[in-house]
């Protein structure tokens, strides 16, 4: 499955909403970027190609935020309903931020550091201004 | 890590240093503020300077376009000290900005082209309100992967902190200490926002309950009030109210010139001996998340040039927007090794009286965060201990003649590093 388009930030978000979560692979070392980069930062090649990645990994960080960006306010989060944000590292290697979904963000001391994650796409906003997130659950 | 030891063409000194109050003040704006610190720093050269011989102005300013709806503010700031036509030059690197406005100002003088510099930084916060903080200083974040992630800047530290819990076995009291070390610096700082204690602000909600015949809280002793989720509540777990920074007010700058003529202003200039800048990809990019590349390469580079080790290093104001950050800080500066500062601050080392005093000032977390304004204020705070001027706060060995400042700019992509030295 490989993609001709650009390495982007708006071709990467146009995979997204077509629900694949795509990496840049360097054809000289291998080497894999997400979110996808057009010059390998390990060999300064600029021969890119498309992968697709599976969409497992586990948390490698967290965050349960109360005080939210004015843009999670409105998606109705906050001091009594906070959200949670995080790092996952993908089973290819490469980690990602990405909002973590399905957790109880009131007991972040139950969540930990290595649990497995399975990935997801969250749809925000509605025509032209639609906009597909990348988000990861539990397994 | 490979790191080239580099030289500056000529020698640079600090002949005077001002600070503004931190704080929250409603009725002054960024100009006011610089006008207080330079009127400090004009004070402060023991042999006097005339503005007019001042050559070139660099200063650090984060965040003026979402606080104050100001850009370019460098040259408006020269308008006001007098300095109009000489250049001026704004530096934005996020919380580094002063930090690395004092770098250019260092680099400035030792390529001959100026002998005498002004450098600094200001913000002016509390114009936004505390969601408005969040939304301008989350600009710093990589806006395309972080942001939509739902990152904010204590959250971003948040989880440096989950990671740094889960490989050294850190527990949310050992963040909840540096914080009460440093506002115990703080309350001797009377230039700080939060020039009080936690057991004093403890003890203050204590008596305000007793006066308002509400029940009194039961807190034994600080931990326990830190503890209590309704004294301090979460702002990105594990990050809580007393792990961050505040929202401040500030201004502050130093006086550089060329070594030759550093004796002409007074006996006891503070020499810059090492500078170091790195830079990081965003947190989620980084091969180790407990640890800041950019600050080990900015470290490596300036005792490199310093010729000094970590262990010669006496005192340091290191960048604790968020109470992790003193400890991934004083580790990335090879003070402590990965994971040490645990038993560090366990065990007081970074105490004022300590082996290794860390932030003598209050640090960002007591004496406030005004992020274009911190990185300079830091080297100030080492002006004062060098010459043995920090009254109070002044540690015990007055005789310190190596001292160091780290200051990180966003989650750790920029950071920038001075060596100092009283000869």
């Amino acid at each position: 499955m490989v993609s001709q388009k650009e390495f982007t930030d708006a071709a990467f978000n146009q995979l997204l909403g077509e629900g694949k979560l795509m990496a840049s692979r360097c054809k000289k070392c291998g080497a894999l970027h997400l979110p996808p980069k057009p010059i390998c930062v390990n060999c300064q090649e600029g021969d890119m190609e498309w992968t697709i990645l599976k969409g497992k990994g586990k948390l490698a960080a967290f965050t349960t935020i109360a005080v939210g960006l004015p843009r999670m306010i409105q998606e109705g989060y906050g001091r009594d309903n906070p959200y949670c944000s995080g790092i996952v590292e993908l089973e290819e290697g490469p980690r990602i931020s990405a909002r973590i979904l399905d957790v109880d963000a009131r007991n972040p001391q139950k969540l930990k550091v290595g649990m497995p994650l399975v990935v997801d796409f969250l749809e925000r906003g509605e025509g032209e201004n639609k906009r597909t997130l990348l988000a990861f659950k539990p397994v | 890590m490979y790191v080239k030891k580099r030289r500056l063409g000529r020698g640079v000194a600090i002949v005077g240093a001002g600070v503004s109050k931190f704080g929250s003040f409603s009725d002054k704006t960024s100009r006011d503020l610089f006008i207080e610190a330079f009127n400090e720093l004009k004070q402060s050269v023991d042999r006097g300077i005339d503005p007019k011989d001042i050559e070139a102005l660099y200063l650090g300013n984060h965040i003026g376009e979402y606080c104050e709806g100001q850009s370019l503010m460098a040259p408006i700031i020269a308008g006001y000290l007098g300095m109009i036509p000489k250049p001026a030059t704004r530096v934005e690197n996020a919380c580094v900005s002063s930090g690395v406005a004092l770098r250019e100002g260092i680099i400035a003088i030792a390529s001959g082209l100026y002998d005498i510099v002004l450098v600094g930084g200001v913000e002016k916060m509390t114009t936004l309100s505390t969601e408005g903080v969040t939304d301008a200083l989350g600009s710093a974040l990589d806006a395309l992967y972080e942001t939509p992630a739902g990152f904010t800047f204590p959250g971003i530290y948040a989880a440096m902190a989950t990671t740094y819990m889960d490989k050294y076995g850190a527990k949310e009291e050992h963040f909840m200490k540096v914080a009460i070390k440093n506002h115990n610096n703080g309350a001797l700082n009377p230039k700080a926002q939060f020039n009080t204690t936690i057991k004093d602000i403890m003890n203050g909600r204590i008596a305000k309950a007793k006066q308002k015949g509400q029940p009194i809280p039961t807190w034994v002793d600080e931990m326990e009030f830190l503890k209590d989720p309704k004294a301090n509540p979460v702002v990105a777990w594990p990050m809580k109210l007393f792990d961050c920074s505040p929202i401040t007010d500030g201004a502050s700058c130093l006086l550089l010139v060329a070594e030759e003529v550093a004796k002409s202003f007074t006996d006891t200039p503070v020499y810059v001996i090492g500078t170091g800048q790195g830079s990081d990809y965003p947190l989620y990019e980084r091969e180790d998340m407990t640890t800041i590349l950019a600050a080990k390469f900015a470290a490596q580079e300036a005792y490199a040039m310093a010729g000094v080790k970590p262990e010669d290093i006496q005192i340091a104001e290191v960048h604790d927007c968020f109470t992790i950050a003193e400890l991934v800080g004083i580790e990335d500066i090879g003070f402590f090794s990965p994971g040490g500062a645990i038993k560090a601050i366990e065990e007081g080392l970074t105490a004022r009286d300590g082996a290794k005093p860390i932030n003598t000032s209050g640090g960002l977390k007591s004496k406030g965060h005004p992020v274009g304004a911190t990185g300079t204020a830091q080297a100030a705070e080492i002006w004062l201990q060098m010459r043995g001027q920090a009254g109070a706060r002044q540690v015990p060995d007055k005789d310190i003649s190596l001292a160091l400042t780290h200051n990180v700019g966003g989650s750790g992509p920029t950071c920038a590093i001075h060596i100092y030295e009283r000869r």
